[in-house]
């Protein structure tokens, strides 16, 4: 188990994933400790994005075990939404509410789960609406914004519940190139303070700036890992050197 | 015309009352099977998806007069000579049941339809903030999927009110049914049925209008 040592925030061990027939995952171990932010890279299909969706149980795993906080969240008898209250999750097509303001957008989660009454969750929604920079569009609808400021909404969301650990799922992939900065830059900030990330990118650029681990992954496996400066300026396996030759 | 209107006007009036009976109490009910079937249709459960998939199945494949007829005629006959128990439904319950369960069919889909039109990624995002499956699907995804479902649902509430002219065959005295007297006594036929005919047609387009105006309400300065 991972509470042997308390700074591991994230431990996956021998954790698979199938879609039917297809294997995804094929035996991943890893842990994350706190404060860490790692970043995975690799090409398409190599299974970075189900990974990540494992950690918060979106994708059930087929084999394996995986312990968020202290919690070993593949046992079906832990309470999944209690542990999705602390790990906050960013998304590729930033998945904002349609049918609510930017505000409500905030306030949902805390207010529905009574993590604070009305008035206290909404003080804490304009406080993070000003964190990413947003807080003059808090009466704005998810269709009058560019993808650069639903994607920072997005982020403030999730930072609503107060999260442990953030999941980024190629948060800037669906973004015009211009506004890819103003989403890493919240990014940045909030590796700054501290937070545990787990982020997929494809922004090379970004892992070596911000990362404390890099991760290539393809074929299912975690391929190599290792500080950013060493696993992208010098890699070691011939994938991972191919890899970067084609996106550098 | 006139004669018949002033001899016959009230009675074709009540008439189109019962219709409004009818296909409210009818309709009431369908919507209440449809969310229940549709939302069984797109639960993560095999058994849940068969059973709603069984009840579209069947009462869509079976013409809605024999459904009138089984259930007025057939399932009291039936529950009396094999169980030995005495059931009678007066026209309207079979009536009712007849629309519920026919329209309540066509709600199903239409909600299914509707609720698996909305981005998996709204149900993710709500998920991953910690909302359970429940407080998700109401808080964000239903109200998302009932805006694409109005237009439908609107539809399908005035083909159900038309088809309460079927039910005239189990002697519900509903406006088909009535006109139908209306004639055997007059020998009237082109005027009788032009008069039914512009009483749907009024009922249907103020019917039309309001539904027109609800959606306009709902869509109001969303996306």
């Amino acid at each position: 188990m991972a509470d042997s040592n308390p700074n591991i925030k994230i431990h996956v061990s021998h954790l698979k994933k199938n879609f039917g027939k297809l294997e995804v995952l094929k035996d991943i171990s890893l842990d994350i400790t706190e404060g860490e932010v790692v970043v995975i890279i690799g090409p398409s299909g190599s299974g970075k994005s189900t990974f990540l969706r494992c950690m918060n149980q979106l994708e059930e795993v087929t084999d394996g075990e995986i312990t968020v906080d202290g919690n070993l969240i593949t046992d079906p008898k832990v309470d999944i939404n209690k542990v999705r209250e602390r790990v906050g999750m960013v998304f590729q097509h930033f998945n904002l509410f349609n049918n609510m303001n930017v505000l409500r957008n905030l306030m949902l989660a805390p207010v529905d789960l009574k993590k604070a009454d009305k008035a206290q969750a909404e003080k804490n929604a304009m406080e993070m609406l000003r964190k990413v920079g947003m807080e003059d569009k808090a009466q704005a609808y998810p269709a009058q914004l560019s993808g650069g400021q639903k994607q920072r909404v997005a982020i403030a969301r999730a930072l609503c519940m107060n999260p442990d650990i953030m999941l980024f799922d190629e948060p800037t992939s669906a973004l015009d190139p211009e506004m890819v900065g103003e989403v890493l830059q919240v990014m940045k900030q909030l590796a700054a303070d501290g937070m545990t990330m787990v982020i997929v990118t494809h922004e090379i650029g970004f892992a070596r700036e911000v990362a404390d681990r890099v991760i290539f992954m393809d074929g299912g496996y975690i391929v190599e890992q290792g500080p950013p400066l060493e696993l992208i300026n010098n890699p070691k396996e011939a994938r991972t050197i191919d890899f970067l030759n084609k996106v550098l | 015309m006139l004669r018949i209107l002033n001899s016959y006007g009230a009675l074709l009036l009540r008439a189109m009352g019962q219709t409004l009976l009818l296909a409210l109490s009818g309709l009431f009910f369908a919507c209440i099977l449809g969310m229940i079937f549709g939302i069984l249709s797109v639960l993560k459960n095999k058994a849940c998806n068969i059973i709603a998939q069984i009840f579209v199945d069947v009462i869509r494949g079976v013409p809605m007069i024999v459904l009138a007829y089984f259930i007025y005629f057939g399932l009291p006959y039936g529950l009396n000579t094999l169980a030995g128990m005495n059931v009678t439904l007066s026209a309207l319950q079979a009536g009712t049941i007849c629309l519920a369960l026919n329209c309540g069919a066509y709600m199903a889909e239409i909600i299914r339809a509707g609720i698996q039109s909305v981005d998996i990624g709204q149900m993710e995002a709500a998920r991953s903030l910690g909302l359970p499956y429940w407080r998700a699907m109401q808080r964000v995804v239903l109200p998302q999927a009932i805006r694409t479902m109005i237009p439908s649902i609107i539809n399908q509430f005035i083909i159900t009110l038309k088809d309460t002219s079927i039910l005239s065959v189990i002697g519900f005295p509903e406006l088909v049914n009535t006109a139908k007297n209306v004639v055997a006594n007059t020998f009237m036929s082109f005027q009788t049925w032009i008069i039914v005919g512009i009483m749907y047609l009024i009922i249907i387009t103020i019917l039309s209008r309001l539904a027109k105006m609800l959606e306009r309400r709902l869509n109001r300065g969303r996306f």
